[in-house]
């Protein structure tokens, strides 16, 4: 597992992937912060990563759409499925290198609330509390994305698939609101990743939220072991 | 040694590898042999846990591919028809990568790698980038990755596709080398490339195993009369009688020679006959001297054609080769 962390981890930078999936979300977070907390001076950072919401449906594609599509394509799955690894290791190394590189973003982001307190009262407290929740709901999306790209031989489909389906994800609430039965409704709801990461700005620790966003994570990353292990049955 | 049980494959309707059963033993080189899409890729998958089965039991030395498969993983090394290599990554580094995943210890990778990059000769290209290597160097750092780690079983899918005539005859000579210490299994639908490496032929068609043996056994079980050629000086007529009176010739087909004054003769012989010296003797004692002598015999192409469909498309490549003596005076 190690290995196949190391070398993906490795690739997202000798590819431009990685450093276009991080200058992407760090260029709108910059925007953002000179925008809302600069130039309006407003001491809350978990507006600015609120504001990233829509971000993630371009990013996310980026570092996931070639995971697991283009080792299929180029046959080097049959290097990883033939190597005495379990399908899980694969999986677990590939997910876990593309949380790294995520983390990356999200340890940069971890400047903005220090750098504010130099200048006044910030709520600490709620800002970190909301890049958890903002590093939480992205390492979800990766997953779902990594299942996408598992089901599909071409990284352009899963590429638009993830979009397609982070886009549903982020107009989920507007879509709840036109169904007038109210019990889908409220379910759908439920799925609204954008209103749970509205709640942190709020200065509230939702661990329910917490617990939602990893375990969508959890869910998709065993569909993707699933997905991989189907695959040499049919 | 490989234990392959029953072995049937079904994709969707369609009968890929249909009850297949053999025994690979330690230390030899196999060949399997079969026309395209007669399921060679699909067994060599399914032998190295790739593709699951849909009936039957592989065991690799003792392991179960889908009850132990990281035991029964970790004793193959397996080159695929297209070799999985990572285009973005150099020579050195993939290799390095794929000594991690086989778990070969920390302390012997980076010997593990070098042996293999000589073995296969490509330490020269060792920092170069996969994508900018030429087809041959790339089915190269393919096969270091397979024998990465010395492993007791190497498994090679058509290793010499689209290899020029000198790497192909590196690449069988390498082959012949690992044999001395690993259970070789290569296929390919070339009949030379198989009789020239191996010492047991599998020939399997439509997912069928239809012989398999060594090829001097194979040949012999061709119950095939075999037939010969001959250029004699002399009348036409007098050379005719004189070869139908030979015991053992079953029949006597004259043509025209292009020699000047002499004619040509194909001989069959009876099942098991050899008149070879009879015709010697013969043409000699009555001063039609023999010009030429080329016995036929059955050629493993020719078996080859015959067992597996001749309609396939794998067969009509090769030329029926001649093996034979040639006498002339």
């Amino acid at each position: 597992m190690i290995a196949i962390f190391k070398r993906e981890f490795k690739s997202y930078f000798t590819s431009m992937t990685g450093y276009l999936f991080m200058a992407f979300i760090l260029f709108f977070e910059g925007l953002y912060f000179v925008a809302y907390n600069v130039t309006q001076g407003y001491p809350h950072f978990a507006y600015t990563l609120y504001s990233l919401n829509f971000v993630y449906m371009i990013a996310v594609p980026i570092l996931t759409m070639r995971v697991f599509a283009d080792e299929r394509r180029q046959k080097t799955d049959q290097l990883l499925l033939t190597a005495p690894v379990t399908v899980m290791q694969i999986v677990m190394g590939k997910y876990l290198a593309m949380v790294a590189v995520y983390g990356i973003v999200c340890a940069i982001s971890a400047l903005g609330p220090a750098v504010l307190t130099l200048f006044g009262t910030v709520y600490l407290a709620g800002d970190y509390g909301m890049l958890l929740a903002f590093f939480l709901a992205g390492s979800a999306f990766l997953a779902i994305g990594m299942y996408i790209s598992a089901s599909t031989e071409s990284p352009v489909l899963a590429c638009v698939g993830t979009f397609g389906v982070l886009l549903i994800l982020y107009l989920i609430s507007s879509i709840a609101s036109m169904i007038p039965i109210d019990a889908i409704a409220n379910v759908l709801t439920e799925f609204s990743f954008s209103d749970r990461l509205y709640n942190f700005t709020q200065n509230l620790i939702d661990v329910p939220s917490y617990v939602f966003f990893a375990s969508v994570a959890g869910f998709f990353v065993f569909l993707t072991v699933q997905s991989v292990q189907k695959r040499r049955w049919n | 040694m490989i234990e392959v049980k029953n072995l049937t494959k079904k994709y969707g309707e369609h009968l890929a590898v249909d009850n297949l059963s053999f025994t690979v033993k330690d230390g030899q080189i196999y060949g399997f042999l079969g026309p395209n899409g007669a399921g060679k890729s699909t067994t060599m998958n399914i032998m190295t846990g790739y593709l699951g089965l849909t009936d039957g039991q592989v065991l690799i030395n003792g392991h179960d591919i889908l009850e132990e498969p990281e035991e029964a993983r970790s004793c193959i090394g397996y080159l695929p028809e297209q070799p999985p290599l990572y285009m973005d990554m150099t020579v050195i580094g993939y290799l390095k990568f794929c000594a991690e995943l086989k778990k070969i210890p920390k302390a012997e990778r980076a010997q593990a790698v070098e042996e293999a990059m000589v073995k296969t000769g490509i330490e020269g290209v060792k920092d170069r980038i996969i994508r900018n290597l030429s087809k041959g160097y790339r089915q190269r750092v393919g096969l270091a990755q397979a024998i990465l780690g010395m492993p007791p079983i190497i498994i090679l899918d058509e290793p010499t596709v689209g290899l020029d005539p000198k790497q192909i005859i590196e690449i069988r000579e390498l082959i012949r080398k690992l044999a001395k210490d690993h259970t070789v299994i290569l296929s390919s639908h070339i009949m030379q490339e198989i009789s020239a490496v191996c010492n047991y032929i599998m020939i399997i068609s439509n997912g069928r195993l239809v012989a398999s043996d060594t090829p001097e056994n194979l040949m012999k079980q061709q119950q095939t009369a075999s037939s010969l050629e001959l250029e004699v000086r002399g009348n036409r007529a007098e050379v005719e009688v004189l070869l139908r009176e030979i015991p053992g010739v079953q029949s006597v087909e004259m043509q025209k020679s292009r020699e000047k004054d002499a004619v040509k003769a194909i001989i069959t012989e009876e099942a098991g006959a050899d008149v070879r010296e009879e015709v010697f003797y013969t043409l000699a004692r009555e001063h039609h001297p023999l010009l030429k002598m080329n016995q036929e015999r059955v050629s493993l192409e020719e078996l080859f054609l015959e067992l597996t469909d001749e309609t396939e498309s794998a067969g009509a490549e090769s030329q029926p080769e001649s093996t034979g003596e040639e006498v002339a005076e």
